[in-house]
């Protein structure tokens, strides 16, 4: 692929780095990794601040709803997209028509693409650690339940966060059924239909995605060891 | 009455989740499911009848071939793969790109596994014009990157990579005093495969396989980065009855296909649950 995106025009052209230093200069494409990368940061936190005040808060509380919890998080990875997209349509015609027809409203469905993964990290980081003494602890030392979450939990799960927040981010950049189908230029989108007029170009922008992902898997690999580290030696 | 005012504001904590996922989630599998019993002038059945329209059926065909076929040929490989990684060492610089290159293919492959093969064995792809360069054309009896065959041969490069990832932990969990003791008791290597370690394998084996299947059969951006016309599986069919590219916008329709998706994929993964029960007992 970086063989194709440096290409020169004619059979006999030098390499050439003019497809890369192209991306700038297609309006369209700059706006879909803009839209993608601002879905990505929205999502990414938005599952972080929906997820993690609940799942303490049925591990606490309400341990009986744990296992629905765990059910409901887990039925997305069920669901093909293509399906979900069906439903989403008229929901989003609704969406766009009376609240707001910006593609950021896309993050809503893409935290549900994104629920599975992040529910399994964070529950393995939960897991981890003892939420009940620790909040229990804090709550004996006068803690409200924001502070509790903010400044007990949160800290000691920090790098399930950071690992579910990268997933996030990662499958997001890489979406493409919903935001097609739901006639959304997002980075994918806009990849497809430059593909279509200039393959050098999208391409490029399609190694630089790929390597993106993998850099960010990479990043996670490393930021679940030190607690696979730690368990291993107690 | 005290407890139970004390239990309702329990609930609370979990409402506010519980709400966005009955929105986001449950409301459009509901429209789906009603949807899929509604046409222009009321309840019908006619969406369910148009199912049985020739392309619709052969695009289902279609896809449950694609499905099978690279499920079937990716469990294999990938097991064969993971084998290899498991082997190695646990911590080591290869098992954490093969794990890492594997999360990216398997799930953010997408369009971007689509334009890696239209720049490598594309009719203008590297590959493809070197080959012809040695007289080799593997297009000569036209281009199959474009049909069922295409896609067979890209849907493995994300169906092997999401084997490695479901297989691994199984294979991880193989311990190698089992073997140390088929063979202090005599058995060769043979007979550990036969008796001890495919035995426990095979249901996580046949799990993976399953959800390949279903993977396969929901995927979408691949297939329409790749094929630019018509519809010749079911996810592309059902993206045209919505977004009406073709200038017939059927939404009652598409919900039919749906349903008819779902519920294939419902018993993959009913089928998928019970093995894993299985898996679960042995691997901790």
């Amino acid at each position: 692929m970086f063989e194709f995106s440096t290409r020169g025009n004619g059979a006999d052209a030098p390499r050439t780095l003019a497809n890369w230093q192209a991306i700038g200069t297609y309006p369209d494409m700059v706006a879909g990794i803009v839209n993608s990368l601002e879905l990505a940061a929205i999502t990414s936190i938005g599952i972080l601040v929906a997820l993690v005040p609940t799942m303490v808060w049925v591990r606490l509380r309400l341990p009986r709803l744990r296992r629905v919890i765990e059910l409901i998080s887990l039925l997305p990875l069920t669901i093909p997209a293509i399906v979900l997209v069906v439903g989403f349509w008229p929901m989003y015609q609704w969406l766009g028509n009376n609240v707001s027809d910006s593609i950021l409203t896309l993050s809503f469905a893409y935290a549900i693409l994104v629920l599975p993964y992040a529910y399994r990290a964070l529950d393995a980081g939960l897991a981890a650690i003892d939420v009940k003494t620790l909040s229990e602890a804090a709550r004996s030392l006068g803690a409200g339940w924001p502070t509790v979450i903010w400044r007990v939990i949160v800290p000691n799960i920090s790098s399930a966060l950071l690992n579910a927040g990268l997933l996030s981010v990662a499958l997001v950049l890489g979406e493409y059924t919903i935001a097609n189908n739901l006639l959304y230029p997002n980075l994918q989108v806009s990849l497809v239909s430059l593909g279509r007029t200039n393959a050098g170009v999208s391409i490029a922008v399609a190694v630089a995605s790929l390597l993106f992902a993998f850099a960010l898997l990479i990043a996670i690999s490393f930021v679940g060891r030190p607690r696979r580290m730690r368990s291993e030696v107690a | 009455m005290v407890g139970g005012r004390r239990l309702s504001l329990t609930w609370v904590g979990a409402l506010p989740f519980l709400a966005y996922v009955g929105v986001f989630l449950f409301l459009p599998t509901l429209i789906i499911a009603v949807g899929a019993f509604f046409g222009e002038n009321g309840f019908t059945f006619a969406n369910f009848t148009n199912l049985s329209r020739s392309y619709i059926v052969a695009a289902t065909v279609n896809s449950i071939i694609l499905s099978a076929v690279t499920a079937a040929a990716g469990a294999v490989l990938g097991a064969l793969l993971t084998y290899a990684i498991a082997t190695g060492n646990p911590k080591g610089v290869v098992r954490r790109i093969a794990v890492s290159a594997s999360g990216v293919l398997a799930q953010f492959g997408g369009v971007t596994l689509a334009f890696a093969f239209l720049a490598t064995i594309g009719p203008a792809g590297l590959v493809y014009i070197w080959l012809v360069q040695q007289h080799v054309d593997i297009y000569s009896t036209g281009t199959w990157l474009y049909d069922l065959r295409g896609l067979m041969v890209v849907y493995l490069y994300f169906q092997i990579p999401l084997m490695v990832l479901v297989f691994l932990p199984a294979v991880d969990g193989i311990r190698p005093q089992w073997r140390e003791a088929t063979e202090s008791l005599g058995g060769n290597t043979w007979e550990y495969w036969r008796h001890v370690a495919g035995p426990l394998l095979a249901p996580a084996f046949l799990g993976a396989t399953l959800l390949l299947f279903a993977n396969a059969l929901s995927a979408y951006a691949t297939a329409a980065a790749l094929i630019n016309q018509g519809g010749i599986i079911l996810p592309l069919q059902i993206s045209n009855a919505i977004t009406s590219e073709v200038g017939l916008h059927e939404p009652g329709f598409a919900k039919a296909q749906a349903v008819v998706l779902i519920a294939i994929v419902a018993i993959i993964t009913a089928l998928y649950g019970l093995l894993q029960r299985r898996t679960s007992r042995w691997l901790q």
